[in-house]
């Protein structure tokens, strides 16, 4: 990172080149994303514990004492929400943070309003920690936020907008970069899926009417929320990592489309089987096999963009974080056009290979390319170099492998179990057949534990005794990079 | 099209009104005229195990309960257990949903209808998305109280191979009553499916139940009674096999 970059110089590099001068200030307030950051790795150190500890639990080897707070079924429900909510959306905000500004070329609406949302939003999710440990959850899946903290996740929701949207109302730009196309769209969905998903099936519909709305809120979180900020993410960091634009607009504006009629349809897929009417449950998978196709784009734009360039995901390890992202953004797709059949519904629906499949979305394709981002963002934020190369490796093979291997194990695991059911074996034969399974996804669980730990004491070295640089060793400046690809205007 | 207010019009507004009333609106409307239930109006029938857990344990019913008619207790024992059953997320390793395909029907009984979920305690419903341990809305007489007073204690107990979770703060502190969270739990789960003309409906009775008795829709016509299949074979096996 250049002196000129640095948020206590006053002065900034302006993406658009001319219009530095007439800012006061730092363009991008790099403080609130690396608060962001380090709040989400937090929340995700902890998130990790509980599904390890819960895994122990389906092994026979719980290891905390037996206490109300510490149930293991309430770790569980710990484990999805800080996820979900105290890792993803804490690093989507700096992520925010960081680019909206850069593609806006305009400032976030106010720095105080930026440790607000900062306070409120870690502060919601200490309540649902709390919440959860108290026994306290509302019977919504991902949105297991205690009743009395749901207005204050609207709150949130709209402080969020309020705070992105103004530079994006304010850019002067003609047209706006895709990744600003997501981002525009995900903040009115945030507060809406919320809405719909936490206050109407608990106060105003029952039962069959409700739950059609359980399944779009499971659904539209990750669709409406988590994928378009990943998305957005991907199409802002790899052109810059790569030196190169994406490979096309148009397809990825297509991607967008896509997304933004497709995915919202697609909810009631999450309950297939159930007493939810069948043109409901048809439709679901329809659109839910459409948007296999539209998610194609977004996974052809990135190979290409990756093959035409010359940038090795031997030596960028976090363009290889993206990678492996897209890699398994496409294992992803094509696994779920399938099981959204009724054919293999009836096999794996309430099985393990769900488990399987939602670790490597959440985590192996969303979770990977924020790791990407931090790999690139935090020797910027610090203004040092990484402290250990090695460090890097094991974190991303740690995790990468831990992952594979859990993904596989959940698989297999959930075919057997879905056959076993479904010639009447009983539950108890099938729980034995589970164990060794479930004692392999405990070993992938520590190593992705142990990927964590390499990573958070990398960052930790990194920002007490990395080596002080100007330009960063794997990457041009970074100003360079954003006029060769004139983010703005692709 | 490439401006801020068009997409955040068309796809951020338009496209999520469009799949809410798709997914959403369309979906409520084939049981827009049912009645939501309150507990009250649910705990009017109140199953035999219900009164069998009174006569059981006298004096934690008396301490958890008090002198209430026993409808008026079972509705606060549903309260309670159903709290206790979405705070400890029982129901993200049981479902309450019997589908029709998948071997669900064999397994745990008659297939799930619209009516049994649109009450109360079912805002929001609790179909869970995973089947670690057994389904549950079919649970009710599958087991007796006894067996559910040993297995919330600690389950391996009873059935060995399982995988769920002591729960010792359902017990008084001798480790052998249940306290009031305890006995609603039972309660509650006992509660589930009982409101199904006959139970239990196991592989060995399946068909029966449909056969011997009408759909539960209250206007259409009602089949002619068939004699169950082979009742008195039931029980044996179920001590033994735990309900399967």
């Amino acid at each position: 990172m250049s002196a000129e970059n640095h948020p206590d110089s006053g002065q900034t590099a302006n993406p658009q080149g001319g219009a530095a001068t007439t800012l006061t200030g730092a363009l991008v307030n790099e403080s609130l994303v690396k608060w962001h950051i380090i709040a989400a790795l937090f929340w995700f150190g902890i998130a990790l514990f509980a599904g390890l500890f819960y895994s122990m639990q389906l092994i026979k080897h719980w290891p905390l004492p037996l206490i109300p707070v510490l149930s293991p079924g309430r770790i569980r429900m710990i484990h999805t929400n800080l996820i979900a909510f105290g890792f993803l959306t804490n690093a989507f905000f700096g992520m925010l943070c960081w680019t909206v500004p850069r593609l806006t070329g305009k400032k976030i609406a106010s720095n105080f309003l930026g440790y607000a949302i900062f306070g409120a939003w870690n502060l919601i999710i200490l309540l649902t920690y709390i919440g959860l440990h108290m026994g306290e959850a509302q019977a919504v899946e991902w949105g297991e936020t205690p009743v009395w903290v749901d207005p204050l996740v609207v709150v949130g929701a709209v402080l969020v907008a309020i705070q992105f949207y103004t530079p994006i109302i304010r850019t002067t730009e003609r047209a706006m970069y895709v990744s600003l196309w997501y981002f525009s769209a995900a903040f009115v969905w945030l507060g809406l899926t919320y809405i719909m998903g936490n206050f109407f099936p608990q106060y105003l519909v029952a039962g069959n009417a409700a739950g059609p709305l359980l399944g779009l809120y499971i659904h539209d979180l990750v669709g409406l929320w988590v994928t378009p900020m990943g998305w957005g993410m991907m199409y802002f960091f790899v052109p810059i990592i790569m030196k190169r634009p994406i490979w096309s607009h148009a397809l990825s504006l297509v991607g967008f489309w896509g997304l933004a009629f497709f995915y919202p349809l697609q909810g009631v897929h999450h309950f297939l089987g159930s007493p939810i009417p069948m043109f409901a449950q048809y439709s679901a998978v329809v659109s839910t096999i459409a948007i296999e196709i539209v998610v194609t784009t977004v996974i052809i734009n990135f190979f290409t963009t990756w093959k035409n360039g010359n940038t090795s995901i031997g030596n960028n390890i976090a363009l290889r974080w993206f990678w492996l992202g897209a890699f398994n953004y496409a294992l992803t797709c094509f696994q779920c056009s399938l099981q959204v059949t009724l054919t293999f519904q009836q096999v794996i629906h309430f099985t393990d290979w769900v488990v399987g499949h939602a670790h490597l979305v959440m985590f192996g394709v969303f979770s990977f390319w924020i790791f990407g981002m931090i790999d690139h963002l935090w020797p910027k934020l610090t203004g040092r170099e990484w402290y250990s190369r090695a460090l890097r490796e094991w974190h991303f093979w740690l995790m990468g492998m831990g992952l594979a291997v859990m993904f596989l194990t959940l698989t297999a695991a959930g075919m057997i179990d879905g056959f076993m059911a479904l010639n009447l074996v009983p539950r108890e034969t099938i729980l034995n057949a589970m164990q060794p399974f479930w004692f392999v996804r405990t070993f992938t669980g520590v190593a992705i534990i142990a990927g964590f730990l390499c990573q958070t004491a990398n960052m930790y070295l990194t920002a007490r005794a990395g080596r002080v640089t100007h330009i960063d060793t794997d990457y041009a400046p970074y100003e360079e990079l954003e006029q060769e690809t004139t983010v703005g205007t692709v | 099209m490439e401006r801020f207010s068009f997409v955040f019009l068309v796809a951020g507004l338009g496209f999520f009104a469009l799949a809410f009333a798709v997914s959403g609106y369309i979906p409520m409307l084939p049981v827009d005229r049912l009645e939501v239930r309150t507990v009250a109006q649910m705990s009017a029938q109140v199953p035999l195990s219900f009164v069998e857990l009174k006569e059981q344990y006298p004096d934690a019913f008396k301490k958890a309960y008090g002198d209430k008619p026993i409808e008026a207790a079972l509705a606060e024992a549903l309260e309670v257990g159903h709290k206790s059953y979405v705070g400890e997320a029982c129901w993200h390793c049981h479902s309450q949903q019997v589908r029709p395909w998948g071997g669900d029907e064999a397994t745990y009984g008659r297939v799930s209808f619209p009516e049994e979920y649109h009450n109360k305690l079912n805002m929001p419903p609790l179909w869970g998305t995973r089947r670690i341990g057994p389904d549950l809305i079919r649970e009710a007489g599958k087991h007796s109280n006894d067996w559910h007073v040993a297995h919330f204690f600690h389950p391996r107990d009873v059935v060995p191979t399982s995988v769920m979770p002591d729960y010792p703060w359902f017990y008084e502190a001798d480790g052998l009553t249940p306290n009031k969270t305890g006995l609603s739990v039972i309660a509650y789960i006992q509660w589930l499916g009982s409101w199904l003309p006959a139970h239990p409906e196991t592989i060995q009775g399946v068909g029966a139940i449909e056969r011997a008795y009408p759909e539960p829709k209250f206007d259409r016509p009602i089949a002619a009674p068939a004699p169950a299949a082979s009742p008195a074979s039931q029980p044996a096996a179920e001590e033994e096999n735990g309900g399967y």
